[in-house]
C-alpha cells in the first residue's frame, strides 16, 4: 500500500513540478507584462502544490528523503510526471493550449481528490483546487482569443494541438497504482474522467474554431520513466545549483 | 515557561503582519487555525494561504520569533492543510484595513460554480469597487498579480490602477 501511495504521491508532485518550471521559464520572457505576472503565479501555484505533494511523498516512502531531496537529485528515469508537461516551452500558443490541456486535466482530478481517504493530501487538493478553477479561467479564455483570433494566433493555436494531441491520452491511462488507490478511496478516477476532460475541451476548442486531430493518443510512457529527450535537459538546468553546492542554503 | 491563554498568545500574535501586506495581521487574516498551550510548550496551528505563497515561510518564522521575544521560548508552528484556508475568513475589521491601503478587499463568493462557467467568456464577473473612489465602474486587467492572492484592476472613474485580494 505504501509504495502504491509513495508512487502516486510522486505523480501528482512531479506532474505539477515539471510543468511550473516549464511555466517559469516564460518569467521576463512573456509577450506582455501581464502574461508574464500570470505565468510567474500559476508557475509559484503549481511548483507550492508540487512542494506539498513531494514533502508528504517523502514522508510516506520513510528513508528521510525531503521535497527537496526528491526535486533536485533524482535523475529523468526516477521522474513519474506524463511527457506533455516536460515538452519545451515553445511558443506562447503552444504553451497556453498545453496548459489548458492539463488544467481542465487538473480541475477534474483535484475535485476527486478534494474527498480522498488521506486527510492531508484532501487538504492539499481542496487549496489546489482553488487554484486550478483560476487557471482554467485564465487559459481557456486565450484558447478561445487565440484560435478566434487573428490568421496568425489561429495558425499557432492549431499546430500548438496539432503537436500536442498525441501526448494527451497518458494522463488517463490507469495502471496498476492508479486502480490500488481508487480502490482504497486515496486516489483520482483518471479513467471516469477522461469523458469528462474530453467535452469540456472539444467544446472551447470548437469554440475557438480549433479542429481537433485524428490521431490517436501515441505518447506513453513518463508514469514509469521513460520521457523525451526534453526533460533530462529541463533538469539539468533546474538542479544545477542545488546539485553543485549540496546543503546550501537561501 | 511562562504562563499564558489563549486570549494572550492571540494578542501576541497580532503583532505578526503579513510580510506582503504589512496593514493586517495572521490573526485577522485568518490562517490562525487554532493554539495549543502546555506545560512545556505553544503550538500555534496555521494553514497557508496559497500553495505555494513565499509568505508562508517568513510568517512561520516571525510567529516563533516574536512568541519568543515575549517569553516563550518553546513556541512552535505546525502547519494544517484541511479544512483549505478561504477569504471568507478575513475579518470585517481585516477587509476596511484592505480598502484603506488601497486593496478591494473580497467579496461575493469564493467559489465561482462548475467547469462550464469556468470555461465561457460570458460568466459573471462580480463587479469590484474601487478602493479610492468607491466606483463600481472599474475593470479587471489580469486576474493575476503582484501576489498570488491579488488582481490587477482599473477604475474608470478615477483612473486609478488598483489591487483586488481576489475571493478565494
Amino acid at each position: 500500500m505504501s509504495d502504491n501511495l509513495f508512487q502516486y504521491l510522486l505523480r501528482l508532485g512531479d506532474d505539477r513540478l515539471v510543468l511550473g518550471h516549464r511555466l517559469s521559464e516564460w518569467c521576463g520572457h512573456g509577450p506582455i507584462l501581464e502574461e508574464d505576472i500570470a505565468l510567474a503565479n500559476i508557475a509559484l501555484d503549481l511548483i507550492g502544490q508540487a512542494n506539498l505533494y513531494l514533502r508528504i511523498a517523502g514522508e510516506t516512502e520513510g528513508k528521510g528523503r525531503s521535497e527537496d531531496d526528491l526535486a533536485y537529485f533524482r535523475e529523468a528515469i526516477d521522474y513519474r510526471n506524463v511527457q506533455i508537461v516536460e515538452l519545451p516551452r515553445g511558443d506562447y500558443a503552444f504553451t497556453i493550449v498545453r496548459q489548458f490541456c492539463f488544467d481542465v486535466f487538473n480541475y477534474h482530478v483535484l475535485e476527486q481528490l478534494q474527498s480522498s481517504k488521506h486527510a492531508e493530501l484532501a487538504g492539499i487538493a481542496a487549496k489546489g483546487f482553488k487554484e486550478a478553477r483560476y487557471h482554467v479561467r485564465h487559459s481557456s479564455e486565450w484558447v478561445l482569443r487565440f484560435g478566434d483570433g487573428t490568421e496568425e494566433s489561429h495558425t499557432r493555436a492549431q499546430n500548438a494541438l496539432n503537436e500536442l494531441w498525441r501526448f494527451t491520452g497518458e494522463m488517463f491511462e490507469a495502471d496498476n497504482v492508479d486502480r490500488a488507490m481508487l480502490a482504497d478511496g486515496i486516489g483520482a478516477d483518471i479513467e471516469g474522467i477522461k469523458p469528462k476532460w474530453e467535452a469540456v475541451v472539444k467544446d472551447v476548442f470548437s469554440r475557438a474554431t480549433l479542429s481537433v486531430p485524428n490521431d490517436p493518443p501515441a505518447m506513453t510512457g513518463g508514469r514509469r520513466g521513460r520521457h523525451t529527450e526534453s526533460l533530462g535537459h529541463m533538469l539539468s538546468e533546474m538542479q544545477i545549483v542545488a546539485r553543485s553546492h549540496p546543503g546550501a542554503e537561501w | 515557561m511562562k504562563t499564558a491563554n489563549r486570549d494572550d498568545i492571540l494578542a501576541i500574535l497580532s503583532e505578526v503582519k503579513d510580510p506582503e501586506i504589512p496593514v493586517i495581521d495572521v490573526v485577522e487574516l485568518g490562517i490562525v487555525r487554532d493554539i495549543v498551550i502546555d506545560d512545556n510548550e505553544v503550538r500555534v496551528d496555521i494553514t497557508p494561504t496559497y500553495s505555494g505563497c513565499p509568505a508562508m515561510q517568513v510568517i512561520e518564522r516571525e510567529i516563533v520569533s516574536t512568541l519568543q521575544s515575549h517569553g516563550f521560548q518553546n513556541a512552535r508552528v505546525n502547519t494544517v492543510y484541511s479544512p483549505a484556508w478561504t477569504t471568507d475568513w478575513i475579518t470585517p475589521e481585516a477587509r476596511e484595513k484592505l480598502r484603506a491601503y488601497g486593496i478591494a478587499p473580497p467579496t461575493g463568493r469564493s467559489d465561482f460554480g462548475g467547469i462550464a462557467e469556468l470555461v465561457s467568456l460570458r460568466r459573471a464577473r462580480p463587479t469590484t469597487e474601487c478602493p479610492f473612489c468607491g466606483s463600481a465602474n472599474t475593470i479587471i486587467k489580469s486576474e493575476f498579480g503582484s501576489t498570488a492572492c491579488k488582481s490587477i484592476h482599473y477604475c474608470n472613474s478615477c483612473h486609478q490602477p488598483f489591487d483586488y485580494f481576489k475571493a478565494f
